[in-house]
Formats: structure tokens, sequence, C-alpha cells
């Protein structure tokens, strides 16, 4: 009786769900207490929980949230990479009788959390924060336009984030892969949690990631400054739009399936079983119409912030943009029709799987045409090397082979080889790194002033730019050389000692990276230490052609004391041109949208229904659910979401903010 | 250091992928060429450009031009259009016979340029991916093996490719590309070895936790020590009947090669309409009765599965009914029969756990 009675109050959970006996695991959980511990008790120390609260977590300010999405994207990069590294030294070593240090039930979750971690928690906060933060000012906005929808969409993805790290410490994360297939991941292969946490986490995020893409696409569309016409706008607002259109369409797909598979294991449903009409191979359909425009969702606003910074720094409009913004619909549009390429050997005949190849392949055309405006964009420039620049170039010369090796993988007869092999790995690491994520060091180098006022300390950039392009070659390499001898991704251990030196060396590239990311980490302390030193009061460090650059660093509240009036693209080169003066009188009292602290409660108790759900701890679930609907209904009855900043503040701010500006 | 470097690099190219024993991943291999090549036309002249233009136009650079208002010009974006499309033109083209030529349903009809006789029917071989091992039943020669597949050379093959349970892939290297093992699907594989030997094959779709050691060897010999190779496998003391074949798929890791001397006829077809266990309806069977009756549209995939395999839905478990959720990662005990005997019908933890009967301990 007792033991039904912990039954009901625990579900599943039991003190045997602690991994104590893995001495990784306790060193990480100790080092991640402690951490924390130092943390919290700083924060209590120096009294900033209010300030934290108020002025941060219930913020509905689009730079706030932008910059905390940033710095949820960084710590999540930290425990993405840290699984990275276990997996090239656990493939470094694990050659013949040696079987490595992790067994294989441990390696499945690693490799499962790294690729579940780096896209949906690393790769989408970065680009939603950098889309959060620059897109409104580029358009000349004082916020998104829902601002309150915009800190429930942070908070939301921070409980699936952090369900996903509970995962490591309370139970297991799943061993299904990135995408958590079946048959692996159904009912009878894997009973245990792991892909619970996994579905609950993505689900959580997922639909903060949705409800994220409609307010950005309501902003562009509805809350451009006047005289912004469409072919006005910037292009990083450009790909941000398509990004986002891409993203309304496609997560519900996967919503839609992960709900599908969630049936599955809590109803007994036989959607994905081998049997009673259950069909796995509907459900990698279903995750692949997700997951290749996924791809073009994060790769799109990245060649959004190269097509910003080669503009800036080469002293010359963009080459060909209104090209460049037909690309960008037409690999839109594109990305839709050819998911099938990531399973031509399920054997879908020669005609479906050429039309899958060939419609890949003219991605193609839009890309290169992409790469060419870049390159004439140099072309008679006076190209400055700072880092974002130099960002820039490495992503040109790295992304190209990735493009070519992946129109080499669109080919279905040469696919048949290649598939599932590490030349694979390879291939989509040279574009996801070599495209996504030197774009996004590039972006957040380039617009860190613009945020805090002061540029990242150069000495650390450039120890960050040389460990992440020396390190990738370094690392990625040897995997494209393995995988065209054969070996398949996913492996834990080999049987071919000979293949053993290329995994060290990628290992030792993986090292470098590290230098890479935590020079990074550097070029931020020592950019805040050396803050007086690198500040800039002009608001315009790096010469800068858009509208984010004619406000000061950090912007205010309301971003623009007036809005900006648009007559040309690139409008504040243009402004500057004509010789523009900032008012120094005249404010009118600006209308704001006021904090709340629902976003927070609401993702909270999204984060117990995901526990209680994952655990079988039923009372949990439901009183969660019924809490959240219970806050979320309430909330819509708070009228009180509004002020207004009254002229002499403005005033106020303006003299204080931008005294020096307008020169 | 550059030495070891090149070694290592031509010891690359001598492998499968690059130097395979079977006319089809010779072709395939060709492709990857002839593709590769295709695409560095237009990949090695961006590249440079990007140097060069990065390096000219460098602000200290006094002697280049600048140009701040140059943004536009027709005839540039004429060709930034055109030259990748002609490229994936011939590529598409490309692709779109290469695709057909080598889709794996279609049977071979010549060998390195030499046209097959029309009358040797191919060696026909069913191929049955289990939790984590191969099957291999030769209908024809009425013998089975587990993780051995022997061939004989120049004699076009067809593999008939089905799964118990998990989605891996048929692949070997060295023969032809990789084909999915799917459950209540069958795929199918031609494919032809030309050169004698011993080589490697595996799954190489990740399908668990004995994933990594679902390996096989792939024996290349000719005819008559195929013919002998036949001989010894009919002289093994293992049969697989059904009771044999259910004890088999039984998941187990680091499977050594087996053979069977007999094996029931029809066992495929029975595992492809998921119905290996006496007493279970066949998929074929279900579906046809299921669109006889309703004049409904028959289900993809009518099979029931055994009684006790598929668990209850979550929601649906009473209280004392939910099982503790222990730690998978814990590892194996010392003395775990999996740590010494890798072999051992206990060697294993994951998923349906099931110990397999000593039937096959031969």
């Amino acid at each position: 009786m007792s033991e039904t009675l912990l039954k009901i109050i625990f579900g599943r959970l039991s003190w045997e769900s602690f991994p104590i006996h893995e001495p990784i695991l306790l060193i990480t959980f100790a080092v991640v207490v402690t951490l924390g511990a130092v943390v919290v008790g700083a924060v209590t120390k120096f009294g900033l929980w209010a300030w934290l609260w108020r002025d941060w977590f219930t913020s509905v300010d689009h730079k706030k949230i932008g910059i905390m999405y940033i710095i949820l994207g960084i710590v999540m990069l930290l425990r993405g990479f840290a699984d990275a590294l276990m997996m090239r030294a656990q493939q470094a070593i694990a050659f013949g009788a040696n079987q490595g240090y992790l067994n294989s039930h441990h390696y499945d979750q690693i490799f499962t959390a790294h690729g579940t971690i780096m896209i949906f928690f690393v790769a989408i906060p970065l680009i939603v924060g950098l889309v959060n933060f620059v897109m409104p000012l580029q358009i000349g906005a004082r916020d998104v336009a829902f601002p309150y929808l915009n800190n429930l969409s942070f908070w939301l993805t921070v409980a699936g984030a952090l369900l996903t790290m509970v995962s490591l410490f309370v139970g297991e994360f799943s061993r299904a892969g990135w995408l958590n297939y079946v048959p692996v991941s159904n009912l009878q292969n894997s009973p245990d949690t792991g892909p619970d946490y996994y579905l609950w986490a993505l689900q959580i995020a997922g639909v903060g990631t949705t409800l994220s893409s409609i307010n950005m696409v309501t902003t562009i569309i509805k809350m451009r400054a006047p005289g912004m016409t469409m072919m006005k706008m910037p292009v990083f607002c450009w790909t941000a739009l398509c990004s986002n259109v891409l993203a309304i369409a496609i997560f519900p797909v996967l919503t839609g399936a992960f709900a599908l598979l969630l049936l599955d294991r809590n109803v007994g449903t036989n959607f994905f079983t081998n049997d009673l009409g259950g069909n796995p191979m509907m459900y990698w359909n279903l995750v692949w119409i997700w997951g290749h425009p996924e791809v073009y969702v994060l790769v799109l606003p990245v060649f959004g912030i190269y097509s910003e910074i080669t503009a800036t720094f080469s002293g010359k409009p963009l080459f060909g943009y209104s090209s460049m913004v037909y690309a960008t619909v037409v690999i839109t549009i594109l990305s839709y029709l050819v998911w099938l390429h990531h399973f031509f050997t399920m054997g879908s005949g020669a005609s479906v799987n050429s039309f899958f190849g060939i419609a890949t392949m003219v991605i193609a055309i839009p890309t290169g045409a992409k790469i060419f405006n870049w390159l004439f964009t140099m072309y008679r420039g006076q190209i400055r090397f700072e880092l974002p620049m130099m960002w820039v170039v490495a992503f040109m010369l790295t992304f190209v082979v990735g493009g070519m090796t992946g129109v080499l993988l669109a080919v279905p007869p040469a696919d048949f080889v290649l598939h599932n092999s590490l030349f694979l790995v390879a291939h989509f690491h040279n574009v996801i790194i070599g495209g996504v994520v030197f774009g996004l060091f590039a972006g957040m180098t380039y617009w860190f002033p613009k945020a805090f006022g002061f540029k990242l300390d150069p000495f650390w950039g450039k120890v960050a730019f040389w460990g992440w392009v020396v390190g990738y070659w370094i690392a990625w390499t040897p995997i494209y050389i393995v995988g065209l001898m054969g070996t398949t991704r996913r492996v834990h251990h080999f049987d071919d000692p000979t293949l053993q030196p290329w995994f060290i060396i990628a290992a030792i590239g993986a090292l470098i990276i590290l230098i890479g990311i935590l020079g990074f980490v550097m070029s931020i302390v020592m950019g805040i230490v050396r803050r007086e030193q690198y500040r800039d009061l002009t608001g315009d460090p790096w010469g800068g052609r858009t509208l984010e650059w004619s406000t000061s660093s950090p912007p205010p509240a309301y971003n623009f004391a007036f809005t900006p009036v648009v007559h040309k693209l690139d409008a504040w080169h243009d402004m500057k041109a004509r010789g523009h003066q900032r008012p120094t009188g005249g404010y009118r009292r600006i209308h704001m949208p006021r904090n709340t602290g629902a976003g927070v409660i609401i993702s909270a108790l999204a984060l117990a229904l995901g526990f209680g759900m994952v655990w079988y701890i039923w009372w949990l679930a439901a009183v969660s659910f019924v809490a959240l609907l219970a806050v979320a209904i309430g909330h819509s009855f708070n009228y009180d979401r509004d002020y207004f900043i009254p002229p002499d503040e403005v005033a106020r701010a303006e003299r204080t903010d931008l005294a020096p500006v307008g020169a | 250091m550059l030495l070891a470097a090149g070694t290592l690099a031509l010891g690359a190219c001598q492998r499968a992928v690059l130097n395979p024993a079977g006319d089809i991943a010779l072709q395939q291999r060709n492709i990857i060429y002839a593709s590769t090549g295709l695409m560095l036309l237009i990949i090695v002249p961006v590249l440079i450009l990007i140097v060069v233009f990065a390096w000219h136009y460098r602000a200290t650079n006094r002697a280049a031009t600048y140009d701040p208002d140059f943004h536009h010009s027709a005839s540039l974006e004429l060709f930034i259009w055109s030259a990748p499309l002609l490229i994936i033109i011939c590529l598409g083209a490309l692709t779109w016979s290469s695709t057909h030529l080598l889709d794996p349903f279609r049977p071979i009809d010549k060998v390195a340029g030499q046209a097959l006789d029309p009358k040797v029917r191919p060696l026909h071989i069913q191929v049955v991916s289990l939790d984590w091992k191969w099957l291999f039943i030769y209908p024809e020669q009425g013998i089975a093996t587990v993780n051995e597949l022997a061939l004989p050379v120049n004699r076009a093959v067809r593999f008939d490719i089905t799964s118990t349970n998990m989605m891996n892939t048929f692949y070997a290297p060295t023969l032809a590309g990789m084909i999915y093992a799917m459950p209540g699907m069958q795929s199918t594989l031609h494919a032809v070895l030309n050169r004698p030997g011993e080589y490697e094959g595996f799954s190489a779709n990740y399908s668990g936790a004995g994933f990594s050691d679902m390996r096989f060897k792939l024996r290349g010999m000719d005819q008559a020590g195929f013919d002998r190779w036949v001989t010894e496998a009919k002289g093994s003391r293992r049969s697989l009947a059904t009771a044999d074949y259910l004890a088999l798929v039984r998941p187990s890791e680091k499977v050594p090669a087996m053979r069977f001397a007999t094996v029931q006829p029809g066992l495929f077809d029975r595992i492809v309409n998921r119905c290996a266990i006496p007493g279970t309806p066949c998929m074929k069977d279900v579906m046809a009765h299921d669109g006889a009756g309703g004049g409904m549209m028959p289900p993809a995939n009518g099979s029931i599965p055994a009684p006790g395999a598929k668990p209850d839905g979550a929601l649906f478990k009473r209280p004392h009914d939910i099982a503790p959720g222990p730690n998978v990662t814990k590892p194996r005990q010392p003395g775990a029969p999996g740590t010494t005997d890798p072999a051992s019908p206990r060697n294993r933890d994951l998923s349906q756990r099931f110990p397999m009967t000593a039937t096959l301990q031969a």
C-alpha cells in the first residue's frame, strides 16, 4: 500500500533514477552546484534579485530579451561543446579491444544531447536573440509587435533547456539520435525517461519558438518606419522575415509529430509503432519536413548578418540587393521541397529520388548567387579587416566547401555510399560551423558595442577567431576522410586500428576549437574589464549603414526619440550623407509596454508539467497544467499593460545618452 | 610528419568506398568523382577570387580602386546567376541518368561494360536485420547464416531486405551503396562483387545499444569456392526452424558468425509480414481482410504484435504497474555474462528484456 502511495506521489522517480554510480556525472553535478551556489550567493550578497527580476526577467524590452536569448545560447554552447569533447575523446581511444571510457548507453545519450542542444538551445536562441535585438532597431520600431509574447517565448525556451539539463542528473536523456528516431524511441524499445525528456523539452521550447516567429513576422510586416518599403528594408530583416515565415510553417509539423509520438508512448496509440498500422517511416518524413527547412531557418538570418557586415566594412552598399532578396525568397520556397534527400536510401524509387536530388541542387543556385554578391560587394571596396569582417572571409572560404559536399550528397547514387557516414557528419558541421556559427560570432562581435556601448576585446576576439577557424579545419578534415573510407556515424567503438590517427587529429582539432570558445568568453570578460578603453560614445563605431547605428549605444528603452523617416536603402548612411543632425528638443511622451512576470510564471509551470509527464507524476502534471491555464487566462484580464515616458524624461535620457552623437 | 600524412592519405584511397570490389560501388564512386570535378569548376575560381578580392581591396592598399557606389551591374548579375545554373544543369542531368541507372531496384544487366547472360538468374539472398546482428537466408541453397555473407564473384545478386524491429541500413561499402532495412517493409538491392576477398559489412544506421557491433564478414569467392562454402554450411549442426528463429530474434550483441544447415521455407516472407511467431496473423492477410470487408482504405501495415510485446500507454498504467525508472547508464556488473562472453544470450540490458533461450547454444 505504501509503495502504491509512493508511486502515486513520485511516479517512476526513485533513488535508482539518480546516476550516483557515474563519476563523470557526479563531478559535473558538483561543479554545477558549486557554480550555481556562487552565482546565487553573489546575486544575494549584492542584493541584485530585485534588479534582475524587475529589469531583466520580467522585461518586455526586445533588446533585453535578445541579450537574454544570447546568454542562454552561450551557456548551452558550453554544455553542447562538453558533449562534443566527450565524443571526440571516446572515438579517439575506443579501438579494438578498448571500449573507451563511456559505455554505449552513456555515449548514445551524449550524441543525442549534443545534436539536440546545439540546434534547439544554442543555434536557435542565438539567432532569435540577434533577430530580437537588431531587427526592431533596423526597421526603426520601438519594440516588437507583441512584447509580452516575446518575453513568454524566451522563458518557454529556457524551460525546455532546463528540462534537458535536468535529465543530466535525474534519469537519463534520449538515446535515439537528435531527431529522436523511431523505432529506437518507441515505448517498447525505450521504456525509460529519455525520449520523454526529449519530447517534453522540445514541445515546450517549440511553443516558444513558434510564438516568437509569429511575433517577428508581424513586427516586420506592420512596424517598419515610415518610408521603409519592403525593398528598402535591410537585408538582415529580409532574411529574418523569410526565416521566421519558414519557422511558422514548419514548427507545427514538428510539434504534431512529437505529439503523435507522445500519444504512442502515453496513450498506446500506433502512429509510429511497428505493428497495428503504425509506420515509423512516417515519423522520418514528418521530422525531416521540419528538419530540412530548419537548416534554412538557421542559416538565412546568418546570411543577412554577413550581408550587413560585408557592406559596412567594405564601405559600399551591398552588391545586387534585389537579387539577394530574391535569392533569399527562392531558398525559402525551395527548402520545403527537399526533405526526402535525408533518406534517399529508404527506397523511394529512382524518379522520386531524382526529383528531390535535383531540387536540392537547385538551392545551390541562389546560394551561389549570394556568395557572388558578397564577393562583388568586396570588389572595389575599402575593406577594413576588423573582427566581424575576418569572420566573413573565413565563412566564405569554409562554407563554399561545405556547400560543395552538400551538393555531392544530393546526388542519390553518391548518397547511397555516403549517407549516414562521417562524411555526412563532416558536411553538416562544415555548413553549420562554417556558416551559422561563424556568422553568429561575426554578428555578436558586430552588434556587441550597440548593446553595451563598448567593443569586445580585440586580442581575445582574434584568439576566438583563429581557434575556431583553425580548429574547425583540423577537427573536420579527418572526419571527411574517414567518411570517405566508409566509416559510419554514431559508432561507439571501432575494430579497425588504422582509423585511429584520424580520430586523434580530430580530437586535437576539437581542443583547438575549445581555445576559440574560451577566447570568445575571454573577449567578453576582458571587454568588460577594459570597457573604458573600448567605449564608443558615437553610437556608430563601425561606420554603419542601417538605422540601428543612428541611436545611442546602448539604445534607450524606447530606441528612437523620434521615429526615423526612411528615403533610401541603407537609411542611416543616407542620413549621414545628407548631414543629419540629431534633434535636441521638441520631445513628446512615448507609449511603452509594461513589464510582466506572467511569462516567467507560465514557463515555470510548463517546466513542472513537463517534469510530471516525464516521470508519470500525474498529479503534478495535472495541477501545473490547470495552473498554467489559470495564469494565462488571468493575465489576459490584466489591463495595466502600458505606460508613457513623459517628454522631460525623454529629454533627460537623450541628453545623457546622446550628447556626443549626431556629428 | 608530411610523410606520415601522405601514407595516411594514400591508405585512405585504398579503402572500400574509393577502391571498391563491386561494380555498383565502383560506378557510385565514379559519380562522386564526376560530380566533385564538375563542382570544382566553379568552386576553385570562387575560392581564389575570395582571397584575391579580400587581399587586393584591403583598406590599406591605396593602389586599389575604391568605388563606393558600385552596387549593381546587369551583366555581372546575369553571370552570377547563370554560372551556378549551368553547373547545376549538367549535374542535374548526371543525377537523373545515374539515379535511374543505379536504382537499387533495377536488376543488373551488365558488369564493367560486359552484358550479363540473361539466362543466368541473379543469386537470391534474403537479408534480415535483427537486434543486433544480420541474418542472411539463401532460399535457393536452403541455408542461412548470421553475420557472414558469402558471394560468388561476378554473379549478380538480388538482396531482399527487411528488419524485425529497429531500422538499420544494409551496407557493405565495397559491394554497393546502403539500403534501409525496415520492419514490415521489404527493400531490394541488386549488386555484384567482382574481386574475391574478405570485406566488412555493417549497419550504417544507428539502431540502439548493440549497433556498433552489428557487423558482418563479406566473403567473395569463385563459384567453386562458393559451392564448397554452401556444402560446409549444410554440414552445420544448427538449423533454423521456427523455435530457433524465435530464440535468435531476441536482442543480443557481438554475435559471432553462425551457419544453419537448413532453414524453414517462407521464413523471410513471414518476417516481412510480421507473423513469424506461430498464431499471429500475417499482415498481408489482415490487409486483404480489411480491404475486402469495409470498402475502406486498407491500413499501410495491419500487422498485430505478439502477445505481450506491446506495452500499455503510460497513462493506463495503474500505480503499482509503474516500473521504477532506474538509470540505464549504470555499468554492467563485472561478472555480467556480456563482459566475458560476447555471444552470451544474456548480453544485453536495453529495450525488450527477454533472455535468449538456450536452443541456439550449439
